[in-house]
């Protein structure tokens, strides 16, 4: 937190205008959980975010930018190549990344070098490429291209995603994007970044949790397969017995 | 139309996965095979995760056995003797492959490895059946009978210790090979999410000699326990079978099977082994590709296994 107010204080200092009061941001998110059912195949949630100003505060000749940064529950991966051994292509090399988001989401009212410069991006964490750690926790030093491989893959997948239109200003203080969670989307608790911005400086921040979690039946399934396995592995060849002597039961052609 | 799967985790398009399994029932019904060697690699295919896929299949598999025993059965088709010693051999072996299942998932090999076995399985056994068929189609063909076994020639496994008799076969033979093919075969199943029953069916008819009437009958009952073993062991320790994905498969595949059995009549004996071979390497040279191509993506992420 206090490292986020000195970047805000940075930023502020950065906007040449030193004494006057800064921006403070409200964010509202749709929902706080998002379910999944037997139907789902992705969601949609908004945010918005309200500029609030007083009469002390700097005006902003350039108007606002601002950065939605949506970011999955956090886990291990490897990222493997492929190499040519005798004849055949094995996963040979690897590198693995610990706590690498699931999901990466960075949307924008425009393009993202025209909001920050580059330079800052990593110390803001502003931008897929900022989200990524710069080591990998493995044997075998770290090399650029098993990290440029994992953002591609991801990319691919649609698990990380950067739009730098999505986040539009309804009016000069009042912001609103839509953020998509696609079906394949993990599980777990997602946080939604809020980052102001006005004439390449970080004027506020502001940070908020939801979840993704199974509902209903997906979740009584999940429970059952994890916590009495023994009864749903039962079931599971019970139905599928079932299903076998019906089908001999109503196709039979003695 | 799609359906979230709760243990795989994605959604699915549900046409395409009765379309697939209804496909894939045709030709187990057509071919008395389960279907597994089919099924797994076009699950891993479409995105569902290799342990869900080989645990899942495992659960297909056992209804399509079901019907297949209960028809046999029916018919008196079957060596129930030798079913349940090959049996014993199949849960061993079962038990050791969902050992082995999960230690491979564990390092992260576990894909590489399924990608290699069924190239080897496959390939193997879709060439000595190719051969072997169109040995038989162009002696059928010349007219020739097919050449009798002389009475005094034995192999080497016939003078094997432990011998026991199967009146129902009219066999005398020792257990230990019985045994160590249905190990070998239920250690299979439950790495690579198939039955076995292609390599049982032609073991049975061309190292043991169990007669042709008495063998589809027999390995589909050794088939049926090794799977619902394979199953509730899947289930136990690595909580991969996914019952809803089970379930769509188990009702394309009954559906699809009845259909093929009956497509599968009029073919004769030859050019069914003959379809059926070329179906197996057709396989088993779709996956190879995979291994022997210059992959498009050399990279893949996967995330490291942690328990949910």
């Amino acid at each position: 937190m206090s490292r986020r107010a000195g970047l805000a204080a940075a930023a502020l200092a950065m906007a040449a205008c030193g004494g006057a009061s800064a921006e403070e941001l409200v964010m509202s998110l749709g929902t706080d959980r998002i379910a999944i059912r037997s139907n789902f195949t992705g969601a949609a949630l908004s945010v918005v975010g309200i500029v609030e100003r007083d009469a002390a505060t700097v005006p902003r000749a350039a108007g606002y930018d601002a950065v939605v940064t949506v970011l999955g529950p956090r886990g291990a991966v490897s990222v493997w190549q492929k190499r040519l051994i005798g004849p055949l292509w094995l996963n040979l090399d690897q590198r693995k990344y610990i706590a690498i988001p699931a999901f990466i989401s960075v949307m924008s009212n425009r393009p993202l070098d025209a909001i920050v410069q580059e330079g800052l991006r990593v110390k803001q964490r502003i931008g897929v490429e900022a989200l990524l750690p710069e080591q990998s926790q493995s044997r075998g030093a770290d090399a650029p291209e098993f990290r440029a491989a994992l953002q591609r893959l991801r990319r691919a997948e649609g698990l990380f995603v950067s739009n730098e239109a999505a986040v539009r200003f309804i009016t000069p203080s009042v912001l609103q994007a839509r953020i998509e969670i696609p079906g394949r989307a993990p599980l777990g608790v997602y946080t939604v970044d809020l980052a102001l911005f006005a004439d390449g400086a970080l004027l506020a921040r502001k940070e908020q949790n939801f979840s993704v979690t199974k509902a209903g039946l997906e979740q009584a399934f999940t429970i059952a397969a994890a916590e009495m396995s023994l009864l749903y592995g039962i079931l599971t060849s019970l139905t599928a017995l079932m299903f076998g002597w019906l089908a001999s039961a109503v196709f039979r052609r003695d | 139309m799609q359906i979230y799967l709760p243990i795989a985790e994605l959604p699915v398009d549900i046409l395409l996965l009765l379309g697939l399994s209804v496909a894939v029932g045709f030709i187990s019904g057509m071919f008395g095979v389960g279907g597994g060697f089919l099924m797994t690699p076009l699950l891993i295919f479409i995105g569902i995760p290799p342990a869900v896929a080989v645990a899942t299949q495992s659960a297909q598999i056992t209804a399509t056995s079901t019907t297949a025993a209960l028809f046999y059965w029916r018919r008196n088709a079957l060596d129930l003797k030798m079913g349940g010693l090959l049996l014993c051999g199949g849960l061993a072996g079962t038990l050791l492959g969902v050992l082995f299942f999960n230690a491979l998932r564990r390092v992260g090999q576990l894909e590489t490895f399924i990608t290699l076995s069924y190239v080897a399985l496959l390939g193997a056994t879709g060439a000595l059946m190719l051969a072997e068929s169109v040995r038989a189609m162009f002696m059928a063909r010349s007219g020739r009978a097919k050449p009798a076994r002389r009475g005094g020639r034995h192999f080497w496994y016939e003078g094997l210790p432990f011998k026991m008799r199967f009146p129902r076969s009219g066999l005398y033979v020792s257990i230990i090979p019985l045994l160590a093919l249905s190990l070998f075969i239920g250690f299979a199943g439950a790495v690579l999410g198939i039955g076995g029953g292609f390599i049982l069916v032609p073991a049975l008819i061309y190292i043991f000699r169990v007669p042709t009437a008495l063998v589809a009958g027999t390995s589909q009952f050794q088939i049926l326990f090794s799977m619902i073993a394979a199953t509730m062991l899947h289930a136990v320790t690595n909580q991969s079978v996914d019952l809803v994905l089970a379930s769509l498969l188990i009702i394309g595949g009954v559906i699809g099977a009845q259909f093929g059995a009956r497509a599968g009549i009029g073919l004769r004996a030859e050019t069914f082994r003959f379809l059926l071979a070329l179906l197996v390497l057709a396989v088993a040279l779709r996956i190879g590709e995979d291994l022997v191509a210059v992959p498009r993506e050399p990279f893949s992420a996967t995330p490291t296994e942690t328990a949910r």
